[in-house]
């Protein structure tokens, strides 16, 4: 009786299954039909014409099909529990992680030996398994802690805080010999990539995270044009670099002022705007100085941009090849990686300056105002705080930060044009530090570590190539994924990856505050 | 004043276009209380099937039909765009109604990005042009040899909005959906205890929205006779802008709007610079908010304390 | 002596008078309650006196030092500035006065209805949120405090000690680094006003600080305003329905009626006066005497 009921109930919840999964599918069909199906391509005589892709607009609806059938067929509470299980015993998941990695060495031996002409999918396969592992690691190590140092006792407490001043102070410590180490181990042609592309690239966004943290997390001001302040750095340094031939150093504050002031001139009608109003007034001016910057020829060049920026030297000594160079002046041979490295410490530098100060100001009475702010903007005037110029100075010192990541930028690109702040730019900050979690500073930098060294590594990505065929571009990819991800972190982690919020001073303990009471402010 | 008459025919056409993209603002706005960030994308997607559509129609039937064509690329545009709204909202909105404030808002960021990079894919990122249709004129006077002219094209558009505004305005201001919608908007909790579906009312708006960003992206197809993945942004913010001009959350509003909005910019255009038509329409939506933020036909909001 | 004189005070939303030609005094050290059917302009009257609205017409002059300066209120409404404050004494006009103003120079705390504290920062940051003005002159203007020296140090443990004084009075030393979100109803409007006296204030504006309190929770407050009285010299001016509340410990009371007063003296004189009785019951005031010789009052 027992398994005929079962049997029974099996087969109902299959073709329930089927069901949702015909209804996927024909939903992919209507979607896909259009514009995957169809392509409209300009022929020979430059007329459109159409090209049919039927069986990928084929394999997209099959996709959806099976997606949703195995979707609805999975016992999702019970794999569940068990993952959450298996996430808790910290010797499971280090087993996992050795695994992990003797699976990459196997994967990568095997493809090499396959395919000796490809290196790149080896290479692909190692980082992808070196990743896992990684990522395995430092799962057992949590869970570990996790099991050990209970929150709810003292010593939990103190061992917890051991650890996490352990864990900062190790990660400092890596990003200062981040750059040597890749030097090291892959010399100067394979390390100039990853100290650039992955290294500085990635801190500028951390900083641009951190500097519109304050606005945005902080002060709960919801400014979408955080780019016209980048545009600002970048421009001054440019002109002023140009023009007057003054360094970096003494452009570098400048520029941050300079921005600081944009920044207040902006704030001070807008601030009175609430909500998605704000957003979309900020959004309106970011436009307008890149419109500005594309139209006012005479200063900015236009679309062409300013090319031959002076690059930034070592306090005086240029970087260039000869007896006045760096390389010279300090006995090496010449090489254009010491440029980048000086560059990377530089954007290290500032953007751990940005962090310091707003971890200062966020424990003084400026900072709880921002938050106060954000909290409960009614409330603070009641109490006597000047809400206009609170406001303003979080948009000044954001804006000032944002200043001195565009004098950076300009100094380290040698170029500026107006394509490098667009609203894509200020919309790729605002999710990094949502995404981050609004506040967090830890938060923040996953953020961006996730996001700019998700969508640099899709450059190289060279395995896809492999498996789509050979004029398959990876990077065409990047921005499409980029926007797919935000939406799907936003349904996972509403309120970003780290949503507690931890208070400023306290009386007996530091607890983190939970997310669920932190407001977002109504800016 | 000749040059004055001929950009105001082309300033409402314009207008039209951005008015119809504004209601799908408004009303996302009205009964979310969100800026459907990808609404702009939703209309160049919208304008990218009416084009394939088009082409389709145009490789089967001869050019003698083509307004019957352009009658069936409109339909086709409209459901299969609603289509798209739809999944977008129950994918992307629907989740995180209820949450974090912010969190709706970069979702729909999200899909904007995604939506236009997803075109830019699957379609290639050249501008697509079609040959010019309806391009005859009449000519209405001359003035010292400067025709004012209205073309076909542009009366069409004009009879389109204005059937289809009718039709809309009907069904929101005197069927039970409309009434359900305005019931949402006041208060989503009590009209679902008095037996509004919600989730279904609010899926309506978006199918709507939609529909009526389809309409206009399909004018843009055929007014400017070209249409690239880029092409929503700008239009989103400027009919973002009339949404506002007009009060947002008002239907007459956001019509009023655009149309105020594409005489602006067209008479902006011949006056002063065209390089500075965009700085003028950003400018315009800054000065509204801070001046006068319930918009022309809004309700002011008063700060409760 | 008195310390804030409303006088002709008149607000318009619109064509709606929420209060017409209102006028009443508060006496310093005492306890004023202001109340009022449903409606009647209250909690407008103290969004005017706060500054959160501009009045339509009226003054409201506060003063606190010496009363001498009183004699100044003429000549300083003539020449239009907002306030006066020498050595002897302040006095200010709060219709010309911005909200946070009101409540940094003219030092008038204010709770509300709703309870507004910033749920998301520990019971303890709230407090200090209050202090953020000597707080930010102590950090010279964030300058000094970012410099780290110790003179900021030594005003932000002074302001921890005072926030744990008030603290202490409510009996929440305990959930000091609790989010202020996460207490229960009762204590959250303690906090409120606790938050409110940490601003040093002269005058104490409390909107209903009794709604939502079970009878046992309104008589502790309603010795816990008495205390604050007494003890720390404060006047209150209160709006509050609970008449158990309002009889115990007003020393005036100021009845409202549709945006008009239509009583005002001493708890016991109000209470009887047959206007209040038929405004709180919704009749004209002749029937209430019918009634009451028909129950024989």
């Amino acid at each position: 009786m027992a398994a005929e009921a079962n049997n029974v109930a099996s087969r109902s919840s299959l073709l329930l299954a089927l069901r949702a999964a015909a209804r996927t599918a024909l939903i992919a069909f209507g979607l896909l039909l259009p514009l995957i199906a169809f392509r409209a391509v300009h022929d020979i005589r430059n007329e459109l014409v159409l090209e049919t892709r039927w069986p990928l607009f084929a394999a997209f609806v099959a996709i959806a099909f099976a997606g949703r059938l195995l979707w609805e067929l999975l016992p999702r509470e019970s794999l569940k529990i068990r993952l959450a299980a298996f996430a808790r015993a910290p010797g499971q998941l280090l087993s996992a992680a050795a695994a992990c990695l003797v699976l990459a060495n196997v994967l990568r031996l095997a493809a090499k030996s396959l395919a000796d002409t490809d290196a790149a999918i080896a290479l692909a396969f190692t980082y992808l398994f070196a990743f896992a592992t990684f990522a395995f690691v430092i799962g057992a190590v949590g869970a570990w802690v996790i099991r050990r140092y209970p929150a709810g006792t003292e010593t939990g407490r103190q061992r917890r805080h051991q650890i996490g001043v352990g864990l900062r102070t190790g990660a400092l410590g890596f990003l200062l010999v981040y750059p040597l180490m890749l030097f090291w181990l892959a010399g100067s042609q394979g390390s100039i990539k990853w100290i650039d592309n992955f290294g500085i690239q990635i801190l500028i966004y951390v900083m641009l995270g951190w500097g519109l943290n304050i606005v945005v997390g902080l002060a709960g001001l919801l400014d979408l044009g955080y780019v016209a302040f980048y545009a600002v750095g970048a421009y001054s340094y440019a002109l002023l670099a140009k023009s007057f031939g003054l360094s970096f150093w003494i452009l570098l504050p400048l520029a941050g002022i300079l921005a600081a002031f944009w920044g207040v001139l902006l704030g001070f009608p807008v601030l009175r705007l609430r909500g998605d109003y704000l957003a979309i007034v900020t959004l309106a001016f970011g436009e307008i100085i890149r419109l500005v910057l594309i139209n006012w020829v005479d200063l900015t060049n236009g679309y062409a941009g300013i090319s031959g920026v002076p690059r930034p030297s070592f306090f005086g000594i240029p970087f260039t090849d000869g007896p006045d160079g760096f390389a010279a002046r300090f006995g090496l041979e010449f090489n254009a990686i010491y440029r980048t490295m000086f560059l990377y410490y530089v954007i290290l530098v500032l953007a751990l300056i940005t962090a310091y100060v707003t971890m200062r100001l966020r424990r003084l009475p400026i900072g709880r105002a921002w938050e106060a702010l954000r909290e409960d903007e009614i409330a603070c005037r009641a109490l006597g705080i000047n809400t206009t110029t609170t406001k303003l100075s979080a948009f000044a010192i954001g804006a000032m930060f944002g200043g001195f990541a565009g004098s950076f930028f300009a100094a380290r690109q040698g170029f500026v044009s107006p394509e490098s702040f667009t609203f894509m730019e200020s919309a790729v900050i605002v999710a990094i530090v949502v995404l981050g979690g609004m506040g967090s500073q830890i938060g923040v930098a996953a953020a961006a570590i996730v996001i700019i060294g998700g969508t640099e590594l899709m450059r190289e990505l060279d395995v896809l190539k492999a498996i789509f065929g050979r004029d398959f571009d990876p990077t065409q990819y990047r921005m499409l994924l980029f926007g797919l991800a935000m939406v799907v972190i936003m349904i996972w982690k509403p309120r970003g990856l780290i949503s507690t919020r931890t208070p400023s001073v306290f009386l007996k303990e530091r607890k983190a505050v939970s997310g669920a009471h932190v407001r977002e402010g109504h800016g | 004043m000749e040059v004055f008459v001929q950009q105001l025919i082309n300033g409402v056409t314009l207008g039209s276009i951005y008015g119809l993209i504004a209601i799908g603002y408004t009303m996302v706005f009205g009964i979310l209380g969100m800026v459907n960030f990808a609404h702009g994308d939703v209309f160049m997607v919208s304008a990218f099937i009416a084009l394939i559509a088009f082409l389709i129609l145009t490789s089967w039937i001869g050019a003698g039909l083509i307004a019957l064509a352009l009658v069936v690329v409109l339909i086709v545009a409209m459901a299969m765009t609603a289509l798209l709204n739809w999944a977008i909202e129950r994918v992307a909105y629907r989740p995180l109604r209820g949450s974090f404030r912010l969190a709706p808002l970069i979702s729909a960021i999200g899909m904007s990005i995604f939506l236009m990079n997803f075109v830019q894919v699957a379609q290639g990122p050249r501008n697509k042009s079609i040959p010019p249709l309806f391009s005859e004129v009449i000519v209405l006077f001359t003035v010292d040899g400067y025709d004012v002219t209205v073309s076909y094209k542009q009366i069409a558009i004009w009879l389109t909005t204005g059937v289809l505004l009718l039709a809309f305005w009907y069904l929101v201001s005197k069927t039970a959906l409309g009434r359900a919608q305005r019931a949402c908007e006041q208060d989503q909790k009590m009209a679902a205890l008095v037996g509004i579906n919600v989730d279904r009312t609010i899926s309506i708006t978006f199918v709507i929205a939609a529909a009526l960003a389809a309409v206009a992206g399909t004018m843009y197809l055929v007014h400017y006779g070209v249409v690239s993945f880029a092409d929503g942004f700008t239009p989103g913010v400027k009919a973002f802008t009339a949404a506002v001009l007009g009060g947002i959350g008002s239907l007459p509003g956001a019509v009023i709007g655009g149309l105020a909005i594409g005489l602006i910019e067209t008479l902006w255009s011949a006056y002063f610079s065209s390089d500075y038509k965009d700085v003028a329409a950003f400018s315009i939506l800054i000065v509204v908010m801070i001046f006068l933020p319930q918009g022309l036909l809004g309700r002011p909001e008063v700060e409760k304390v | 002596m008195t310390l804030l004189r409303v006088e002709h005070l008149t607000m318009r939303f619109g064509g709606l008078v929420a209060i017409n030609d209102l006028s009443f005094t508060a006496e310093r050290g005492h306890i004023t309650a202001l109340i009022g059917p449903n409606g009647a302009g209250k909690t407008t009257v103290f969004n005017c006196i706060t500054g959160f609205y501009k009045p339509s017409e009226g003054r409201m002059a506060l003063q606190f030092g010496d009363p001498a300066v009183w004699d100044e209120i003429e000549a300083l409404t003539e020449r239009g500035q907002r306030g006066l404050e020498c050595r002897a004494g302040s006095l200010f006009l709060l219709e010309r006065m911005p909200d946070f103003l009101v409540a940094q120079k003219a030092r008038v705390a204010r709770t509300f209805q709703n309870i507004r504290l910033f749920p998301g920062m520990t019971v303890l940051e709230n407090l200090l949120v209050a202090q953020h003005q000597p707080l930010m002159r102590a950090s010279g203007w964030s300058v000094l405090g970012m410099l780290g020296l110790p003179s900021y140090a030594r005003a932000e443990r002074a302001a921890i000690e005072k926030a744990r004084l008030w603290l202490d009075r409510i009996g929440l030393t305990e959930r000091a680094d609790d989010p202020a979100g996460a207490l229960p109803y009762g204590a959250q409007r303690e906090l409120e006003i606790a938050r409110a006296m940490c601003t040093d204030p002269v005058l104490l504006c409390l909107d209903e600080p009794a709604a939502g309190l079970n009878p046992s929770e309104s008589a502790e407050l309603a010795r816990f305003l008495r205390t604050l009285r007494n003890e720390h010299a404060i006047s209150i001016l209160l709006i509050e329905h609970d008449m158990s509340v309002v009889m115990e410990i007003s020393d005036h009371v100021i009845v409202l009626d549709h945006g008009v007063k239509i009583a005002d003296g001493p708890p016991d004189v109000v209470r009887d006066d047959p206007k209040v009785i038929a405004a709180y019951l919704g009749v004209e005031h002749d029937e209430v005497s019918q009634v009451e010789a028909e129950v024989g009052l």
